[in-house]
């Protein structure tokens, strides 16, 4: 039989698990997005070895497990003299993971940014800078939103693994009170219940947000 | 001991290579069937089986893998099944898998044109022979490109099974790190395995994915 009450009396520490498997995931989607926007604009504008490097980047990381780059880089840096605490190497595992699948997707919204429009703006005397922020970037932005959503709670569902350098994540909540109640399926039972809502609430959260951040998308759906 | 030569090192990890291409191999093959057979019920009209075939890919791809492996590893043994790594990594890899490949065959089934269908029923094919003759054949031009890139997660996914026990190039890793402390080495050899068995499967991914799209 499941039996739910004992795994009940940690709820304290599994919210708290969930708590920095949140606030971990959140800081490196923003990390990726910025490194992710200034790689695809790399990649776009400077050809030769610098988009190479980005295409090198990030086929690393799209063509290896999470698992081993978070390995690599608590283990492996620590190796080279650059320690770092676990938290510190999950954020920068996540954000490099993040930061790869981004690129991919933001110059998928790229590609097509018509020349005239970033020609007129150039030409009302708009600085490169505002022409990139203001006038090429969000509507690329707009185009790739729902992949990149959706790639971010593949992330935050990906980071359970940092469980693995003993970051007090969410699993590794999980991992303690199966331990110590000795009920393993109920616990992971509800703590997949926790990433899956979480995951949930955050798509349904942006959607309802989405035409906020994009206001001309209101217009165009009319 | 931790008289382990790098050359050492590196032929204990390429030793356990085969298992995480037999996991993978078990995990692709055994998700195939499992989709095809999912894909093949949503053919058949009913709104229960199509609702019911939705939920179950929705809720697998909206819960992280490693619980799904945990809830195989500590759950089956409640259905009285004796459980080793290799069968609950399988289990959840499958499950993984078939999730995404019956999501994906059957978008490619309904990008056919319905006028497809409607042209060989009027033309007097049954249900059966319109699906194996006129539409199946277009369905897997529009389908390979995204089922062949998929296998480049399903490596990557099998490094999980480290984490429940299974002995693959990961966990011989940690093993390895944990015996000789040179994790610069050992992981950077593991990873450049995964890239070894991947990079070639992605370009191809590619590459079908282009030239598909022209032919349409």
């Amino acid at each position: 039989m499941l039996m739910f009450r004992d795994v009940f009396a940690y709820s304290d520490m599994l919210l708290s698990g969930l708590l920095t498997s949140i606030v971990l995931c959140g800081l490196a989607g923003f990390a990726g997005f910025a490194l992710a926007i200034f790689c695809a604009e790399l990649k776009r504008t400077v050809p030769g070895p610098a988009s190479w490097a980005v295409s090198a980047y990030v086929e690393t990381i799209r063509n290896t497990p999470f698992i081993v780059q978070l390995f690599f880089i608590y283990f492996g840096m620590a190796s080279l003299g650059w320690r770092m605490s676990p938290q510190a190497a999950a954020l920068v595992a996540l954000s490099l993971n993040a930061g790869a699948y981004f690129t991919e997707i933001i110059r998928g919204g790229l590609m097509d940014g018509s020349r005239g429009i970033r020609e007129a703006a150039l030409a009302q005397g708009m600085t490169p800078l505002q022409v990139y922020l203001r006038i090429v970037l969000p509507p690329a932005l707009a185009k790739v939103d729902k992949p990149l959503v959706g790639q971010f709670v593949l992330i935050f569902l990906g980071s359970a693994v940092i469980s693995q350098i003993s970051v007090e994540d969410l699993t590794s909540a999980a991992q303690f009170v199966q331990t110590r109640t000795f009920r393993a399926f109920e616990t992971y039972i509800l703590v997949t219940a926790m990433y899956v809502s979480v995951g949930l609430s955050f798509s349904l959260a942006y959607g309802r947000i989405r035409l906020a951040l994009f206001p001309w998308l209101r217009e165009l759906r009319q | 001991m931790s008289q382990f030569t790098t050359w050492g090192i590196v032929s204990t990890i390429i030793g356990k290579l085969p298992w995480t291409l037999c996991l993978s191999l078990i995990a692709f093959l055994g998700g195939a069937v499992v989709a095809s057979l999912l894909t093949l019920l949503t053919t058949l009209g009913s709104r229960l089986a199509d609702a019911c075939v939705s939920m179950v890919i929705a809720t697998i791809q909206s819960m992280p893998l490693l619980m799904l492996m945990f809830l195989c590893f500590f759950g089956l043994p409640l259905l009285q099944v004796n459980v080793s790594p290799l069968l609950a990594a399988s289990v959840a890899l499958i499950a993984f898998t078939a999730a995404f490949l019956t999501e994906t065959w059957r978008a490619a089934l309904k990008a056919v044109p319905r006028g497809q269908w409607e042209a060989a029923m009027a033309s007097g094919m049954k249900h059966g022979d319109t699906l194996r003759v006129i539409v199946l054949p277009q369905a897997v031009r529009i389908a390979t490109p995204g089922t062949v890139g998929f296998l480049v997660q399903v490596v990557k996914a099998t490094a999980l099974a480290s984490i429940v026990g299974f002995m693959e190039i990961t966990r011989a890793g940690t093993v390895l790190n944990n015996i000789t402390y040179r994790p610069f080495l050992i992981f950077a050899i593991i990873g450049a395995l995964y890239m070894a068995i991947n990079l070639p499967i992605s370009l191809l991914a590619r590459r079908l994915e282009r030239r598909f799209t022209f032919n349409n």
